[in-house]
């Protein structure tokens, strides 16, 4: 039975059901009052969490997401379940730190995560096409560092425990959100009154959604950025056969429940700035490629024991904290008195999006074996 | 001539690119070593798409696939 339903997940039908039950929840959540366009983004709810541990001090988006926490916890569960947990670390974890760090940077210049960009989309956000075009440039160039030999080198096998650490980071997360617990008046742990962070579905109907997505994704490895590397790398569309599952699905449910809304100007939480959204999805793109994963991808794999994914999550979330103190992030359109102001980036963004540019490039030329050989003639 | 590819703690895609320039090399029989599932999927699958017969065996720290054509 176990056997079976392996091979069935690592089907092709497998990696699609996974895309299209990811499509009818995210569209669900959304319809559960979780912000819109974003039923499930893996890059804003880990800000949002970030803003809940008083990491960053932007006040509307601060909210501890259970769905984050499902991920993990789902594909934990998955893992043990089918005996593959398997606690590894130790390839190159400060590199991975800094890639989480800029691609979050980005993401949030773009204001989402690809699985967000996806359901933008989906929604009707045009916005988004940039940003996945962004995402497709991004990993293109981290393809060709691949190509030339960039790896980030082997990781080890390690004492079970440290496989443990994210998922118990995300246990404390349960018990603090469950508990609502407040440090001191007028401290951590905040939660957003009003703006996306006080959007949000109720927390067993998240935490559930969050866990059967964490589930399956970590039987069928789906991957937002793996999809498009394979495609580009070795014309292999099994993964992305599971993306498109996903923004279909998505499509579909979004007309069904009446939450689509086409065009570019005053997308919910997005701007029009068309550069920025595809200059910050490239550096996200990029980032995820040398990191060999997704956010949400990276998430799953820190589920089944992935100590260095764990270590590219943690960066991520002091990347949405650097990111919201420094006023990097995007900001989105508004109408005021029936006349649009464009949102989009401060300087410093564009200036932090340029530098995870050159770092995520850096990275990728100076990392490779071919380089090191030479390098030591 | 056999080819040993040694591809345990690499994650994906090193492990289906070194067995891509092994297989390019056209020396078979292959034997790729790899220790995750992921891994041992992916590149059965590619494998199997370059027209390989793989088979598996699993050496319990890791899994050996073995390519022939």
């Amino acid at each position: 039975m176990r056997q079976k339903l392996t091979l069935f997940f690592a089907s092709r039908w497998g990696i699609i059901l996974v895309g299209a039950v990811i499509g009818t929840l995210a569209s669900l959540l959304q319809k559960f009052d979780n912000p819109p366009n974003m039923g499930i983004c893996v890059a804003c709810f880990e800000r949002d969490i970030a803003g809940a541990l008083g990491l960053h001090r932007a006040a509307v988006v601060q909210y501890i997401r259970p769905e984050i926490i499902g991920f993990v916890l789902g594909s934990l569960i998955a893992a043990f379940l089918f005996q593959e947990f398997k606690a590894r670390a130790g390839s190159a974890p400060i590199v991975r730190f800094l890639l989480g760090v800029f691609a979050m940077i980005g993401a949030l210049a773009f204001l989402g995560c690809p699985w967000r960009a996806l359901l933008r989309l989906a929604g009707g956000d045009l916005n988004a096409i940039l940003g996945l075009v962004g995402l497709a440039v991004g990993i293109a160039v981290g393809v060709q560092f691949l190509k030339a030999g960039f790896n980030l080198g082997r990781s080890h096998k390690t004492y079970s425990s440290v496989g443990w650490i994210l998922p118990g980071i995300m246990i404390g997360l349960l018990l603090l959100l469950i508990f609502r617990v407040q440090f001191s008046e007028n401290g951590a742990i905040f939660f957003s009154a009003k703006g996306p962070g006080s959007m949000h579905a109720p927390m067993l109907i998240s935490l559930a959604a969050g866990l059967i997505i964490g589930f399956f994704a970590q039987r069928t490895r789906f991957c937002t950025m793996g999809a498009l590397r394979d495609v580009i790398l070795m014309r292999d569309t099994h993964l992305l056969s599971g993306v498109g599952a996903l923004f279909v699905v998505a499509l579909i449910m979004n007309m069904i429940l009446g939450q689509t809304k086409l065009g570019f100007e005053v997308q919910p939480v997005a701007h029009s700035s068309h550069l920025w959204n595809f200059l910050g999805m490239s550096l996200a793109g990029m980032a995820f490629a040398l990191a060999g994963g997704c956010p949400g991808r990276q998430l799953f794999l820190a589920g089944e024991g992935d100590g260095d994914s764990a270590i590219f999550v943690i960066g991520m979330i002091v990347g949405a904290g650097l990111s919201h103190n420094f006023s990097l992030a995007g900001s989105p359109d508004k109408m005021v008195d029936g006349v649009l102001q464009v949102g989009g980036i401060t300087t410093a963004g564009m200036v932090a999006v340029l530098l995870g540019l050159m770092v995520c490039i850096t990275i990728g030329f100076t990392m490779r074996e071919k380089f090191n050989q030479e390098g030591k003639r | 001539m056999s080819q040993i590819v040694d591809a345990r703690g690499l994650s994906c895609p090193q492990p289906v690119l070194l067995t891509k320039q092994a297989v390019d090399k056209g020396e078979f029989p292959i034997e790729v070593l790899v220790e995750t599932v992921t891994s041992r999927e992916n590149v059965r699958r590619m494998a199997e798409n370059w027209g390989c017969k793989v088979q598996v065996e699993d050496l319990g720290e890791a899994f050996k696939l073995t390519l022939t054509r």
